[in-house]
């Protein structure tokens, strides 16, 4: 099965990466796309700054698509995860699953999302528009009630 | 051994990483938090909250219970906030 995991400072085309998952193939009957944007907070936020653990959110991201790949027939599945600087209306995350028909895609995407809040070692951090660099992202407990749910 | 220190952990630490060579006797991860606990305020403080920090082991998330004979590399974090 394909699986592309990527961990990059630059942005990425979801578009293009959904023709790369499915190009040459005739057995994929659906294809969800997950992207996650970074928003302005009300207009408060200028920047989230994303600290990761190199190394370990490459092997981390891998783990929970093997246990995608375990749960669900995916035909194709890409993580895409940025770190460094992001402005609002930049995407953050992008995760696309393939299957031959939607529900073990959207199912599989679900999951992935949830594990890789609550599993990725990854870290935001607020960068505010009244130039104080704001506080780190207190993780919610709802996002570790969201992964508890796969169990 | 190696310790590395992420987001909020390593700004209190004070240091990305560090080599550390431990004494007889620290044999899982919480032991290795005691001990660092009693090499400074600095630890102490990015400790305070038990149960807060996150540990790895050779990239693979652990409990405090967990056993750290023959790990190359040890990281601690707060609770993740990606995706």
């Amino acid at each position: 099965m394909a699986v592309n995991i990527r961990i990059q400072a630059e942005p990425f085309d979801t578009a293009g990466e959904t023709a790369a998952l499915t190009r040459g193939r005739v057995d994929i009957g659906a294809v969800v796309a997950f992207t996650g944007l970074c928003r302005d907070e009300g207009g408060r936020l200028m920047a989230l700054e994303l600290e990761h653990y190199p190394g370990m959110a490459e092997a981390e991201i891998g783990r929970i698509a093997d246990e995608a790949q375990a749960r669900w027939p995916l035909l194709g599945l890409t993580v895409i995860h940025r770190f460094g600087r992001i402005v609002p209306g930049e995407e953050i995350v992008l995760v696309l699953t393939a299957s031959a028909h939607r529900q073990a895609a959207f199912e599989a995407a679900s999951f992935l999302m949830d594990y890789l809040k609550t599993h990725a070692p990854f870290w935001k951090r607020e960068h505010l528009k009244d130039g104080t660099a704001g506080a780190w992202i207190e993780a919610k407990e709802a996002d570790d009630r969201a992964a508890e749910r796969w169990r | 051994m190696k310790l590395v220190y992420f987001a909020w952990v390593r700004e209190r630490v004070g240091k990305t990483d560090e080599q550390v060579a431990l004494p007889e006797g620290i044999e899982t991860v919480a032991d290795l938090v005691r001990w660092l606990k009693g090499r400074g305020e600095e630890y102490e403080y990015a400790f305070e909250n038990e149960g807060i920090v996150r540990a790895a082991v050779d990239h693979v998330h652990v409990k405090p219970e967990a056993r750290i004979a023959g790990a190359h590399e040890i990281a601690f974090f707060p609770p993740m906030t990606g995706g």
